[in-house]
């Protein structure tokens, strides 16, 4: 086991993902370039009545506590002049008032500002999800890895925190601040100065300086961060093995040495992150400080009574309250605008698919479709994942398309099913070009399972008929039976309601592409795609599936893509692609002749 | 949860160190907000007797000292709780990965190994906010009261009254408050969790939904539930929002009471204006922490759920490991001595069926056995038995004369190399991945072995051959090649009794037969246990073969032939 720090791989791939990179495709010239939190914040513009009733109220709060304690130092300051009560009983009542005033207002911005985010955050749940859709699933290649498409999920979620403490807490801190400043500026200039030049330096320098402390420590702490986790997931995943050959405690020095480099790094981070504590502990006091001189010089001057003295130095005292909250919303901020770069990445990404402004319509009956020198390029330059092949699927015909990894296999079914644009030849059905149908209609007529069908989070059930909710019990039966499913569904103590688990967890690898297989012989498009239906099988239920497919696909027109020739000896015709081109085509006997595939 | 789990507490000295430190500080802290309260009513009210600058030079001095003082305990405090959460984290990362690698594959089977990876990483992570946040805040929120009170009780015991009498509201109404929320609060993050992957789960199956026309229609759908989410968090955030409210109006009416009642007996002269002020300043810091430690506690919930789910782990017994030495179990040698099982059951815990079922058989030394049968007869649970990975449920396994339960795993395992069915590829060069049982193998042992394994020929191919770093499990290799890796690696532990899960399910028949044939030439005299469901061609001496099914073994056949009955249909063509 190597403990070198540095060779992890896999936790630089989580945790160093260029920014906004997800997509193959050029970014739209037309993109937004304005700062990725700005646009967020333009998803906010229905909800800014709310957002400024929050800010409001947050300031409120705020001020009230500022007012609170400077009134409270009139109080005392009037009274030890030993007035009449008259004098004092106006600030009396207000003390009071402030003091309820503070709390209520503070509830109310509370409720004002999580209203907005849980809003605003529906509103981006939605519009990322229409531009998922559309981008799905060419556009989503980068997204494939499970944990990509979590963290985007996390990323959205995340936006709530932006508008619950990006927003309010800096715009009630500025007029707090703007109010605590003007009324120290009245009493006596110099000091409502120093009191200005405090709170710019603890609202706005400190928060400036903890996010940026904050992003070179995260920085720092990354590659350590991601060895560890690459060698822990190494070391459990191989348990096993490890334990077998009596390797367990070579493998636990990779894990120390992985966290004694992490450890390191965070010591390290400590000091980093609690300067902005010190700093804006500092800065608070030497404001205080300045303001107390300068008004204990101006009060021996004769220029300041103790009244207005108390009311200045109490107020500097207070207002700081309103800025201590700010370093760590703007820690926060940076790491929001991280993953608002992620969502303006998605919203940009530009449409893998053009569709007819006026689309033809779609013929009834059988489908003759055929592709003619097809071409495609997932980059423009890149290499072609298909590179000028012809094929016909004419209707009745059962076709197979062999081929190893990165042959082209799946483009061919992304062409046929319209989730990729052919770059160069053409494709038609029934003598039209394919991209003469809008998308959504062509996926009518032409479907079958995806190469790692989605099983939801949802009853067998459920997961079925999704294929076409309106089918009845009988239908749903008859495709499960097509294909092998139906003994198994019927021998669970649940039967159909029995949950498919997250991802399908409840089913074995072999149940999942039944599954997906029943979906495409319940849908019953007129040409069905099956892309690689055995993968993710034991070499047992790969032949029994392969065996059930083909007796439920007879008189089908299909199109099977699969890595290797087991069982295809009913098929009429069989295409062996190469680097994106067909290197042969033939039946069965043609192929496994000596010198065939 | 606890408001402070004392395991947390005593992960090793350095941690001690810096919490003592943190403790010290924010106490030294306390100290230094009493004496900045004082000097500032000093000098205010100094100032109002018309005390000139010059005067008062010294107190100004002196509070510039205090407030530098504070800053720095604020720094330095934070710094260390902050080690404190570094060398706490690492402590516990150590044990937790330790314990769960010695709990060996079947406890860490299914989903136990990807959540403990990210506990071990970014869940202890948590504790960061427990250590530097809610730590100090409740230390402060215990120490800073009862000082503020009692300087109060010394400058004016009437306000020293008042904020004795109110102060206990502010924990008892958190208590009761949170006690109320508690169960609300919980099923709220939980319907969370559920609407965060239900998001998840529609997004990754994209695809499938656009290709069955259903996926527009889920953006409606998204948009229902995301609401529904929203109005039922706000039901509770409002609960919550009132109950912080019940504490802020709590503690400002006491505060406001102080002022006003202190101002009116300043009114009438029978307190100072200084001792006034010293109160009034004095009086919101004795509520402030008690809030904060509130307000905290939540930020710390992540950490130490996390922390509460590392101590169960490591709570978990480890399997039992026999004294060590009781009696003979140092020489058993496994070239020479049967291994025989007796009426052995295995269950697995959720599983109604045993996987094996009172399996009788006796493994005699070099001889090769064929294990076959459907998935999930208990081929490799059979394989787990002899490797220790499980322990069977009745019944015994014995080598010569000794019980299996009296050998200690590592010294029965030095006996014995195993070829999975999906090896692990370690990130590590290919020499250490082969040298996994024998690091201290010279490289030209490690190279013969793979020159018998069929692995030398792509390994030299490889960028930097046996130097090459693999990574991602290996993810650069064929499956094939993964295979002769692990078959490299098992021959150069020169272990008398070898045993193969399946080598060959995943390749193409050539590999197949290669890997078999290496089996039958290198083994020659050792114990071979094959598990297949094909029969291989003949290994080139007497063979045993035997079938299980649901956990029985249902034919013993001894003449090397295949029983017609199980084997026919998965012959080899």
């Amino acid at each position: 086991m190597t403990g070198t720090p540095g060779h992890g791989p896999f936790g630089r791939r989580i945790f160093d993902i260029p920014n906004g990179r997800w997509y193959h495709g050029r970014r739209d010239p037309r993109a937004d370039r304005r700062d990725p939190l700005l646009r967020l914040l333009a998803l906010a513009r229905p909800l800014r009545g709310q957002l400024l009733l929050a800010v409001a109220a947050g300031a409120a709060a705020t001020g009230c506590g500022v007012a609170l304690l400077a009134v409270s130092g009139f109080l005392l300051a009037r009274a030890s002049q030993h007035p009449n009560i008259i004098a004092i009983s106006a600030a009396v009542v207000a003390v009071r008032a402030l003091s309820a005033g503070r709390g209520v207002f503070r509830y109310l911005e509370r409720l004002a500002s999580h209203d907005a985010a849980f809003r605003i955050l529906a509103d981006v749940r939605v519009s990322i999800y229409r531009r998922l859709e559309r981008l799905a699933p060419a556009g989503l290649a980068a997204l494939r890895s499970g944990d990509l498409l979590a963290r985007l999920i996390s990323d959205v979620d995340a936006t709530q925190d932006l508008f619950i403490r990006g927003i309010t807490p800096p715009l009630a801190a500025a007029l707090v601040g703007a109010g605590a400043v003007t009324a120290s500026l009245l009493i006596l200039a110099p000091a409502g100065a120093v009191l200005a030049a405090g709170l710019l330096a603890g609202g706005i320098g400190v928060p400036v300086l903890a996010a940026l402390a904050a992003r070179g420590a995260a920085r720092r702490v990354a590659p350590a961060r991601g060895q560890l986790a690459a060698t822990v997931a190494d070391l459990l995943a191989g348990a096993a093995d490890l334990h077998a050959f009596g390797a367990e405690e070579t493998a636990l020095a990779a894990v120390t040495a992985a966290d004694a480099d992490l450890t390191r790094q965070a010591r390290r981070n400590a000091s980093v992150y609690s300067l902005s504590a010190g700093l804006s502990s500092a800065i608070a006091g030497v404001t205080l400080w300045g303001v107390l001189l300068l008004g204990v010089a101006a009060t021996g001057d004769g220029a300041l009574t103790r009244v207005p003295l108390a009311v200045l130095t109490l107020t500097a005292l207070a207002s700081f309250e309103a800025v201590t909250a700010l370093p760590a919303a703007a820690i926060e901020l940076g790491q929001a605008r991280a993953s608002a770069r992620r969502i303006a990445a998605v919203l940009d990404a530009p449409d893998p698919v053009r569709e007819p402004a006026t689309p033809r319509r779609l013929p009834d009956g059988p489908v003759w479709v055929t592709l003619r020198g097809a071409q495609v390029r997932y980059a423009p330059g890149g290499p072609a994942a298909l590179d000028g092949i012809d094929l016909d699927l004419p209707p009745g015909r059962r076709i197979a398309l062999i081929g190893p990894n990165g042959a082209g296999k799946s483009t061919v079914a992304s062409v046929l099913l319209r989730f990729v644009d052919l770059t160069a030849g053409t494709a038609t059905l029934n003598g039209y070009d394919l991209a003469s149908y809008s998308a959504d209609d062509v996926r009518t007529k032409i479907g079958g399972c995806p190469q790692d069908p989605h099983i939801f989070d949802a009853s067998l059930r459920d997961n079925l008929r999704l294929a076409r909710p309106t089918a009845t019990d009988e239908q749903l039966a008859d495709a499960a039976a097509r294909a092998g499913l139906l003994d198994w569904i019927r021998s669970l103590p649940r039967g159909w309601d029995t949950p498919a688990g997250a991802h399908g967890t409840a089913l074995s690898g072999g149940q999942r592409q039944r599954l997906a297989l029943a979906r495409a012989l319940l849908a019953d498009p007129a040409l069905l795609v099956l892309d690689e239906p055995t993968a993710h099988c034991d070499p047992d239920s790969r032949r029994a599936l392969t065996r059930d497919l083909l007796a439920a696909t007879v008189g089908r027109t299909t199109l099977l893509i699969t890595h290797d020739l087991d069982g295809l000896d009913q098929v009429d015709q069989i295409i062996v692609l190469g680097q994106g081109k067909v290197i042969q085509r033939g039946s069965y006997a043609e192929l496994i002749r000596p010198g065939g595939a | 949860m606890r408001p402070v789990e004392p395991r947390l507490l005593r992960q090793g000295r350095a941690a001690r160190g810096y919490l003592a430190v943190t403790v010290g500080l924010g106490a030294g802290g306390t100290v230094l907000i009493l004496l900045q309260a004082g000097l500032l009513a000093t000098a205010l009210a100094g100032a109002a007797r018309g005390i000139g600058i010059g005067a008062l030079a010294g107190t100004l001095a002196w509070l510039g000292v205090v407030l530098a003082g504070r800053a720095a305990a604020a720094a330095g405090g934070e710094a260390a709780a902050l080690r404190a959460a570094a060398e706490v984290k690492s402590g516990l990362r150590r044990r937790l990965t330790a314990h769960a690698l010695r709990l060996g594959p079947a406890w860490l089977g299914g989903q136990q190994a990807g959540e403990i990876t990210a506990l071990a990483t970014k869940g202890l992570d948590g504790l960061d906010a427990y250590f530097a946040r809610y730590l100090p805040q409740l230390m402060l929120a215990v120490v800073v009261p009862l000082a503020v009170l009692v300087r109060i009780a010394f400058a004016d015991w009437i306000s020293a009254v008042i904020i004795a009498a109110t102060l206990p509201l502010i924990p008892v109404f958190g208590v009761l408050i949170g006690w109320h929320t508690r169960a609300q609060t919980q099923r709220q993050w939980r319907l969370l969790a559920l609407l965060g992957g239900h998001f998840l789960d529609v997004v990754a199956g994209l695809p499938t939904l656009k290709l069955f026309g259903r996926a527009r229609a889920q953006a409606e759908v998204i948009e229902e539930v995301t609401s529904a989410h929203r109005k039922a968090t706000m039901t509770t955030l409002r609960v919550a929002f009132l109950s912080a409210l019940v504490l802020e109006l709590t503690a400002a009416l006491a505060t406001a009471l102080v002022a006003v009642e202190i101002g009116l007996r300043l009114l009438y002269g029978h307190v100072s204006y200084q001792t006034a002020l010293l109160v009034l300043l004095l009086t919101p810091e004795a509520y402030l922490p008690l809030r904060n430690a509130g307000g905290q506690f939540h930020a710390s919930t992540e950490g130490a759920t996390a922390a509460q789910r590392a101590f169960e782990i490591l709570d978990t017994p480890l399997p039992a490991r026999p004294a060590p030495s009781t009696g003979p179990s140092d020489d058993v040698d496994l070239s020479r001595e049967d291994i025989a099982l007796r009426a052995v059951t295995l269950s697995y815990p959720g599983r109604g069926r045993p996987a094996l079922d009172e399996v009788s058989l006796t493994i005699r030394p070099g001889e090769q056995i064929i294990l076959t049968g459907p998935n999930g007869a208990g081929k490799s649970s059979l394989l787990a038995l002899l490797l220790r990975f499980a322990t069977p449920a009745s019944g015994t396994i014995t080598a010569g004369s000794v019980d299996l339960a009296q050998i200690p795993a590592d010294r029965w395992r030095s006996q014995i190399a195993w070829v999975p069915q999906h090896p692990h590829v370690f990130t590590a060069t290919v020499a250490e991945n082969i040298a996994l049982g024998q690091p201290d193998a010279r490289r030209e042992d490690i190279a013969a072995a793979a020159r018998l394994a069929g692995a030398d020929d792509f390994i030299r191919r490889l960028h930097r051959g046996y130097d090459t770093v693999l990574t991602e499990g290996g993810r650069t290799l064929s499956a094939g090649q993964r295979q002769k890796l692990a078959l490299a690696r098992a021959f150069l532990r020169h272990a008398p009794v070898l045993l193969l899960d399946e080598p060959t399910a995943h390749l193409d028949p050539v590999s197949a037969d290669w890997i078999i044939a290496a089996v039958g030439d290198q083994m020659a005299d050792r114990t071979v246990i094959l598990v297949t469901h094909r029969l291989p061609p003949q290994l080139g001496r007497p063979t045993r073969v035997l079938a299980l099914d649901h956990g029985r073994l249902t034919c013993i056949d001894d003449r090397g032939e295949a029983p017609a009955r199980t084997l026919t249909e998965e012959r080899i063509g």
